[in-house]
């Protein structure tokens, strides 16, 4: 098994985190990871991505350019992404903001309205959480019990009074998750 | 099995300095390897081990804070990017003539310049050919992995006090970036001062009655003398290219084509190497752990095995010098990079592939 | 052979009032007779043997005339590149805290390229000595023009004499870093008469003394002659340099235990 991965958005909606979280579970469910960022001056305030791959095996290049999975969180990474999804590959998305929704036809797209569900909730913190928690509805990569390890591992102990809402968003999310398109 | 982590390549050389009994770090901030710095601030290394970690005014005063350090038998390090490694080659070249100990590491970004911050290999010259001015060379270890980036530390160190020399790990700003699952090793306790001593009696560590006083430089205003170095320290890079060189073979069995790459570049190769034998196309990756010594005779040994051979790098083609001088018949060679940032894709590689080796 | 004897017997233990310090090494100086690097080398040896503290001190010899310091002085010691011997000292003193570290460096060492690694050592307050010999040109390249070369001074690159327009001011790097919180003893001092080398010697005392306090940089300046570069005999040029350097260079204590002296002090001091 090896799942690739991009996720995109804004600076600020916790993309990096989310797929640090993910990775971590990862590692702690014994399989091998890999975390690479887009960095430099166009994190600041301005688009935001990460490519993670998990894998039974030892994962060859971290940097690819087409990806099982995209999870895409603003229009700039649509337009950037959309494209990159391998055929029969899974697009997940929150329509907010997003004003040219996606063409292809030839993948799997689901939709997630976690900005709107985290903003009522007041959970905006752990919107990037309901977003992972629709990824790992589609693509159960990562057992529960890994993922709380995880979230030990990678959020600081000043933040660990903060596991139980993001374990709680991922529930919320994987609830959110509509269907657009489901290829046969 | 020592505790499992998932950090960044930045990170994983900050823990691993930690960890490997260091005692100073000393550097100046520059994008993208100033993780290094920030993860030893908030590790507060001297609470753990008594390890120094400084903020210098500029990276040509960490390389002579360097230079101080190891002239007294300390382990010592820092850490840059390009711009700021090429303002170190000065003290590098001292260092050097001196025979002092260090580790160096450098997350390239492309050049030349300022350039940009993005991954690049094009520091490779500098690194492998010595740098600075003089006759002389580091030991140079280039990372494929986060995982690499720790245990380089650690042999880094090793290498760099078994022959006095600045040991240089070339990296590049995506592994410096990037995290994986990493296994730290155990924690190798900071040697006393005492140890210092006894290990390291070259080093100047204050004059006791029964020993002549010890001079650390790397002048010699006699000719003759400065040549007696200059024979000591080739003496040396030719010991290191007997005993030091490491690579690693992938799939070289039945390749009738072979990547030839270090670093971040074999790993795009590597991911190269499955779409190509996904089409039937029987390539392995030769990928040069340590750039100097180069590991000439295993790659002359596979050139008489195969059709044709790749060098991929994110330069201009620099190490494919290192490849031809290697080879002693005619073999075809060619390269293929990106430059700039621009990291080349596993399929581009295999396009190259096919056009420049197999089909050209 | 019982006259040479009796010759012999003058030297004595008892009858000895002076010899070379164990700390200097018997060789000949390689400096030019008339220069003051000789004496500041013999106060600073005597300093550490009164001490006691040859076995604990680490010093870094610069590029310039003293560059081979080191091999005259009896002490472990590094060679810095040009202008670097404080970052070296900072890192020596970080990692070994029990030990005396000093630089030795010239002007164009400290006050030129060195400008940066003196100021933040300085800045930082690490706790080593500083001795700064400064005589207004860069003598081992052969006399060119210094960052402390007086205005209109001669040398080989300011052939029509220093002019301050094109070629700036002379740098008083003393004063300057007194100024930084980093600094707790600064002072400037001179050899060319024994008044001047006791005073310089008491000068290094403190300095090395103050390193056991762990204050902050002890910096001490000793204005120089440089016959050869200046292109006059040694008597010629001490007298130049009492007429010239120091009313722009004036000698005494600018910082004692982390204070300014008032100005008044200090100009009082001058020419002294």
């Amino acid at each position: 098994m090896t799942e690739e991965i991009i996720i995109a958005g804004f600076g600020g909606q916790g993309v990096l985190s989310m797929g640090k979280i993910l990775a971590y579970s990862g590692v702690m469910q014994n399989k091998e990871v890999s975390w690479m960022p887009s960095y430099g001056p166009e994190m600041r305030g301005g688009t935001a991505n990460v490519t993670v791959i998990i894998s039974d095996d030892r994962i060859s290049s971290p940097i690819i350019n087409s990806f099982d999975t995209a999870i895409i969180l603003n229009q700039q990474s649509m337009d950037k992404f959309e494209k990159t999804i391998k055929p029969g590959g899974l697009l997940i998305y929150d329509p907010n903001g997003i004003t040219r929704h996606p063409v292809r036809r030839d993948i799997n797209i689901y939709s997630i309205e976690a900005a709107d569900e985290a903003g009522k909730l007041g959970l905006s913190k752990v919107f990037n959480m309901m977003v992972l928690g629709g990824f790992l509805k589609l693509k159960p990569l990562i057992a529960p019990e890994y993922l709380h390890k995880g979230l030990q591992k990678s959020l600081p102990v000043r933040h660990h009074n903060l596991i139980e809402d993001n374990e709680k968003a991922v529930e919320i999310g994987k609830a959110l998750l509509k269907p657009v398109l489901v290829l046969n | 099995m020592g505790e499992l982590r998932l950090m960044k390549g930045n990170e994983a050389v900050a823990e691993a300095a930690i960890r490997a009994g260091c005692d100073g770090y000393f550097g100046y901030p520059i994008t993208p390897q100033s993780e290094i710095m920030e993860y030893l601030m908030v590790e507060k290394p001297h609470e753990r081990t008594g390890m120094v970690v400084l903020q210098a005014e500029s990276e040509v005063a960490s390389i002579n804070m360097l230079y101080g350090g190891a002239g007294t038998g300390k382990m010592v390090m820092t850490s840059s990017s390009s711009p700021g490694i090429s303002l170190m080659q000065e003290g590098i070249s001292y260092m050097a003539g001196a025979e002092l100990p260090c580790l160096i590491v450098n997350v390239v970004r492309g050049g030349p310049g300022l350039g940009t911050i993005q991954p690049s290999q094009a520091d490779y010259f500098q690194a492998v050919k010595g740098g600075g001015h003089g006759d002389y060379h580091m030991i140079v270890l280039a990372p494929a992995s986060v995982q690499e980036m720790s245990d380089f530390v650690k042999l880094g160190f090793d290498l760099a006090f078994k022959y006095r020399t600045p040991v240089l790990i070339l990296s590049d700003g995506a592994i410096g970036q990037m995290m994986e699952k990493v296994e730290l090793f155990d924690p190798i306790p900071r040697r006393t001062n005492e140890e210092v001593i006894r290990q390291c009696p070259w080093a100047a560590t204050g004059k006791p009655k029964e020993r002549d006083h010890i001079i650390i430089t790397s002048l010699d205003l006699d000719p003759a003398g400065q040549e007696k170095i200059n024979l000591k320290l080739q003496a040396k890079y030719r010991q290191m290219k007997k005993d030091e060189v490491r690579f690693e073979m992938i799939q070289c069995e039945d390749a009738e084509y072979i990547f030839i790459a270090f670093g971040l570049s074999a790993r795009i190769c590597q991911k190269a190497m499955d779409i190509a034998r996904a089409k039937n196309i029987k390539v392995g990756l030769f990928r040069p752990v340590t750039l100097f010594p180069f590991p000439a005779k295993a790659i002359a040994e596979i050139s008489k095995k195969v059709k044709g051979m790749l060098v991929v790098e994110m330069n201009a083609g620099q190490m494919i010098e290192d490849v031809r001088l290697s080879l002693d018949s005619p073999q075809k060679v060619e390269h293929y990079g990106r430059f700039g940032g621009i990291i080349p894709a596993p399929d581009e590689v295999v396009s190259a592939l096919e056009q420049q080796i197999i089909g050209g | 052979m019982e006259e040479q004897f009796a010759k012999l017997d003058i030297r004595k233990d008892e009858n000895i009032v002076y010899k070379r310090t164990p700390l200097l090494v018997d060789r000949p100086l390689s400096y030019c007779p008339g220069c003051g690097h000789g004496t500041v080398h013999r106060m600073l040896m005597e300093t550490l043997e009164e001490m006691d503290i040859q076995d604990k001190t680490i010093g870094i010899s610069p590029v310039g005339c003293s560059v081979l310091a080191y091999d005259f002085l009896n002490i472990d010691m590094l060679g810095a590149a040009h202008g670097r011997a404080p970052a070296l000292a900072t890192a020596i003193k970080r990692m070994w805290p029990d030990k005396f570290v000093f630089t030795y460096q010239g002007d164009g060492d400290l006050a030129a390229i060195g400008t940066a690694e003196t100021i933040h050592a300085c800045n930082r307050g690490e706790n080593f000595v500083i001795i700064f010999i400064n005589n207004g040109i860069y003598g081992m390249t052969g006399g060119q023009m210094a960052p402390t070369t007086l205005p209109g001074m001669r040398s080989s690159t300011s052939p029509y004499g220093r002019d301050e327009k094109t070629m700036g001011h002379p740098l008083r790097m003393t004063e300057l870093v007194a100024q930084l919180p980093g600094t707790y003893f600064v002072t400037r001092q001179a050899v060319h008469t024994p008044n001047h080398v006791r005073r310089t010697k008491k000068a290094l005392r403190k300095a090395f003394e103050n390193q056991k306090l762990n204050v902050g940089i002890s910096f001490i300046e000793v204005v120089s002659n440089c016959n050869s570069g200046w292109k006059m005999t040694p008597v010629n040029s001490n007298k130049w340099m009492e007429d010239n350097m120091f009313p722009y260079y004036p000698l005494g204590d600018i910082k004692v235990d982390g204070k300014i002296v008032e100005p008044k002090a200090v100009t009082a001091k001058a020419g002294e």
